[in-house]
């Protein structure tokens, strides 16, 4: 069993740009606008980054490929920049690459950064991608809202759950995010919305209507990690926020492809969440995480992950959600920042965005949404599909406590 | 001693959609109000996804039953005049969905609407000198001018003939043939819609005088009488003129056979096949069937039903095509799915659909057969076939032999039906499905009602159009699922 990276490493600082439809902002703009917020809150300079990592997914539509596009934007000191790209999942890819290379010692400082630009598309929603020349000739010409919409119809086969009570639940789901987006001047969508709104808009893909979608939105998100001396060394002594575990679990075709899964929930989700909480120390997750920013990519998305990551039982996901449990006062806030849903889902920036925002309430520096005291943040980053994904799970907390 | 030989199977397809020529009618009444008198019944229409490739292989299966091992098929002949490619082997698509031998005799018969009746007398002849089964396959899906007649008289359609000399249904007696440029349609190489001569001219120069010569070879051939004709096959779409044709040769009006114009339409090329196959699910011993079809000259064949007509029964038979028929009123829909509306498809519709013709190679058999791998340690099944298998804790490494997945139901685990890409016939219904016996295929779900399909519903696997590469010309193929009606024969499979 590794020893693992708890409390190896801090993040120095963070910058996320405005999300939303930025028609007046390049990809190169978005960098920039994260990039400057990071390093001013860092205080370092560029010539104290040792590496690199970049996540995008779009890249035709977007910035292109490669590590060249933020080398070039930033006009880095020909540090060494690598492009990761695991579907929506980039984001944390790219953390976990930039907080190994500082937890080896082969880096002192390493930033880590996510960017899409999706409204150069002409259209709403995710741009249509082609997978190889294999997969086109026999998997249906999917989109992500049916991908996900299928949860939900396994979900009321196997827990007997009444069709319009989930489709009530779900709609619980959106109306917090909007309520906890509308207190957020960076989100892309910053209206709250009523359940009833929610239950009567066009349907995208059953059951899902409008309201369970996330925004598809440009945006970036840009953290910079060093060591705990090195942090302390430069003068950031009080409210360090580290790593307490990274975790990331990728399907190997079981899901997809054997009769076992029931389709009701992510496998992977709960490997990752098992092995994050090992790493952490967590042992009653229900009491100890704080809050959670999680991939709430449609709402059915986030209801089913709450009983992936252990803090709902198992068909308990609709009553605990019903209940408030997720909502900003109640016992575990869920999308503080707005989530995917409001905040947006620039894809390869989200990861570090949903980090993003543990480290401000960690820093007690979230503004109108601050939560009270909060000490251990998970995030959950997924990539990919229900039937085969790969599932990030951090968790953060403050350096001096445990 | 000459072999006998005959028909051995049989079987049909009838595409589910049927047009209301009501629907049709009043569309075009603003231009057409010459055919406000014909605004009854309906004609069948192919869906967005099928072709002639995919009804034939509709009605092949509808013949074979769901038996794997189709080795004992020698011979696959395909006639059409509308097949999808003009260069690349039609029939060589069907066999590879059949899961048909390498070895087949695979051949596209084209050019005239008799040339359903040219394969069947072929593969007959073939099965004189060698033994096993020649499967000859008919189908059409024909363009046609807005506010034609022709768009109200045809069909779309396939049927399957089996041939051989064991277990002969009905034995094969004579046959009758005048190849003669008679030109009542035509259509150039490219075209899309035929062009029509005079109907008067057709019905009395034409079929009026050549027809007779074709049927009075087949009866001399055959050694029998016109007055002992039990069942007379003529499909045509003018008017009572297979009641005139009869008299003319003397058989009597009781063996007129319906042509189905009333809910079917006039199919085409597989028309006389068509109606045969329905003639044989009702057919009693010693009948005397004379089949015949007009086009660049006459055919007839003629058969005699034997004893053994009762050990076969199609998997669902034009019967059962006919009442699984949903009627369908939106013209529009039909002008769509013929592709001679030009929908606005969006962004979404732009998309490059390309396909890796060295890939598709590799893997044929997944891809147009059907056919997974399973491990032979745990028994699992993998959709598609890989060298490791999946297994949790032993993912071995080439376990798998070829399974295949066609024949078999499955039950829907998940679904969902989306609004927003674009799809050909929305909403986009996909869904996973769990093979009995195993194997899970995420996949596209077609020929449905909305509210027909939950998780937990029965499905049965259909070989469709999947993706249509309209800037190369080319035409995906794969299979979907749709749900199980009656399906009366579903469960033959161990």
């Amino acid at each position: 069993m590794p020893s693992g990276i708890k409390d190896k490493v801090v993040i120095l600082g963070m910058g996320c740009s405005r999300f939303g439809e930025r028609w007046d902002s390049s990809p190169e703009d978005l960098m920039v606008e994260a990039y400057s917020e990071a390093m001013q809150d860092a205080g370092v300079g560029p010539e104290q980054l040792d590496a690199a990592w970049y996540s995008t997914h779009m890249s035709d539509v977007g910035t292109g490929r490669g590590g060249l596009p933020m080398s070039i934007a930033l006009r880095l000191p020909n540090i060494g920049v690598t492009r990761v790209e695991n579907f929506c999942a980039g984001g944390s890819e790219a953390v976990r690459a930039a907080v190994y290379a500082v937890a080896a010692g082969a880096a002192d400082i390493a930033i880590a950064l996510g960017v899409e630009k999706l409204k150069d598309t002409g259209y709403g929603g995710l741009p249509v991608a082609t997978v190889g020349t294999y997969v086109p000739q026999w998997y249906p010409n999917a989109v992500a809202p049916a991908n996900f919409a299928q949860l939900a119809s396994a979900y009321r086969h196997k827990h007997r759950v009444d069709a319009g009570l989930l489709k009530r639940a779900i709609a619980h789901v959106s109306v917090k995010s909007h309520a906890n987006g509308a207190k957020n001047a960076k989100a892309h969508l910053q209206k709250a919305v009523t359940e009833e709104q929610v239950l009567n808009a066009p349907i995208i893909a059953e059951p899902l209507g409008l309201f369970d979608c996330c925004g598809v939105s440009d945006g970036a998100a840009a953290v910079i990690v060093t060591r705990p001396d090195i942090a302390r060394g430069l003068g950031k002594k009080r409210n360090l926020v580290s790593f307490k575990a990274l975790q990331v679990a990728t399907s190997n075709g079981w899901e997809m492809h054997s009769n076992q899964w029931d389709g009701s929930y992510f496998h992977t989700a709960r490997i990752a969440a098992k092995r994050a909480y090992q790493e952490a120390g967590i042992t009653h997750p229900r009491e100890e995480v704080s809050m959670l920013e999680v991939h709430d990519c449609f709402s059915i998305t986030e209801l089913v992950t709450m009983e992936d990551l252990y803090l709902s039982p198992e068909g308990g996901g609709v009553k605990d959600v019903m209940d408030g449990v997720f909502d900003a006062d109640g016992a575990i806030p869920c999308q503080i920042d707005g989530g995917l849903k409001c905040f947006g889902h620039p894809v390869g920036a989200s990861g570090i965005r949903m980090l993003y925002e543990m480290y401000l309430q960690l820093q007690g520096r979230a503004g109108p949404r601050q939560l009270q005291n909060p000490r251990i943040g998970l995030t959950h980053n997924l990539g990919g599909q229900p039937p085969q994904n790969v599932c990030s799970v951090s968790i953060v907390g403050s350096l001096d406590q445990g | 001693m000459t072999k006998k030989v005959g028909i051995t199977g049989y079987g049909a397809y009838i595409p589910r959609l049927r047009l209301s020529r009501k629907a049709v009618v009043q569309a075009n009444a603003w231009f057409a109000p010459q055919f406000s008198s014909r605004a009854k019944g309906s004609r069948s229409m192919a869906n967005w996804d099928e072709d002639c490739i995919t009804m034939a292989v509709a009605a092949a299966r509808d013949c074979l039953g769901a038996a794997e091992n189709r080795s004992h098929i020698r011979g696959l002949y395909l006639a059409s005049c509308t097949l999808p490619f003009a260069d690349r082997l039609n029939a060589g698509i069907v066999g590879e969905a059949l899961t048909l031998d390498d070895a087949v005799d695979a051949l596209d018969i084209v050019g005239s609407q008799r040339a359903a009746l040219s394969a069947l007398t072929t593969a007959l002849t073939q099965s004189k000198s060698a033994d096993g089964n020649w499967l000859v396959l008919a189908a059409d899906t024909r363009k046609t001018l807005a506010a034609s007649s022709q768009e109200l008289d045809f069909g779309d359609g396939a049927a399957a003939v089996a041939v051989g000399s064991e277990g002969v249904l009905a034995e094969f007696l004579g046959a009758g043939l005048v190849s003669v440029d008679f030109v009542d349609h035509f259509r150039l190489a490219g075209e899309e819609i035929d062009y029509q001569w005079e109907e008067r001219w057709i019905r009395d120069e034409g079929i009026g005088k050549l027809m007779p010569r074709a049927i009075a070879e087949a009866l001399k051939q055959a050694a029998i009488s016109a007055a002992d004709v039990d069942r007379f096959i003529f499909p045509s779409t003018i008017s009572k003129i297979d009641a005139q044709l009869a008299k003319t040769c003397g058989i009597k009006p009781a063996a007129l056979v319906d042509t189905l114009g009333a809910t079917v339409g006039d199919t085409g090329t597989p028309h006389a096949l068509l109606l045969l196959a329905h003639v044989l699910e009702s057919a009693t011993p010693g009948q005397i069937i004379l089949i015949s079809q007009f086009g660049s000259g006459a055919q007839a064949l003629v058969f005699r039903v034997s004893d053994a007509i009762a050990t076969f029964k199609p998997r669902r038979g034009v019967s059962d095509w006919l009442r699984r028929g949903a009627e369908e009123n939106n013209y529009t829909k039909f002008l769509a799915f013929k592709r001679q509306l030009d929908l606005d498809r969006g962004m979404r519709g732009e998309q490059d659909k390309k396909t890796a013709l060295t890939t598709l190679y590799r893997h044929r058999s997944a891809i147009m057969g059907l056919v997974g791998g399973r491990c032979e340690t745990t028994g699992e099944v993998h959709y598609p076939p890989s060298r490791i298998s999946y297994t949790p804790g032993a993912p071995a490494l080439d376990t798998q032999t070829p399974y295949k997945l066609a024949e078999r139901q499955a039950t829907v685990l998940s679904w969902s039906a989306e609004y927003l890409s674009y799809y050909p016939s929305p909403p986009h219904f996909y869904g996973q499905v769990d093979f009995d016996g195993g194997g899970r295929l995420l996949m596209e779900f077609t020929d449905l009602n909305h509210g027909e399909v939950d998780a937990g519903t029965r499905m049965d696997m259909v070989f469709r159009v999947k993706d249509r590469d309209e800037k190369r010309g080319f035409v995906r193929y794969f299979w979907k699922a749709t749900p199980a009606r009656d399906a009366r024969a579903a469960n033959e499979v161990r």
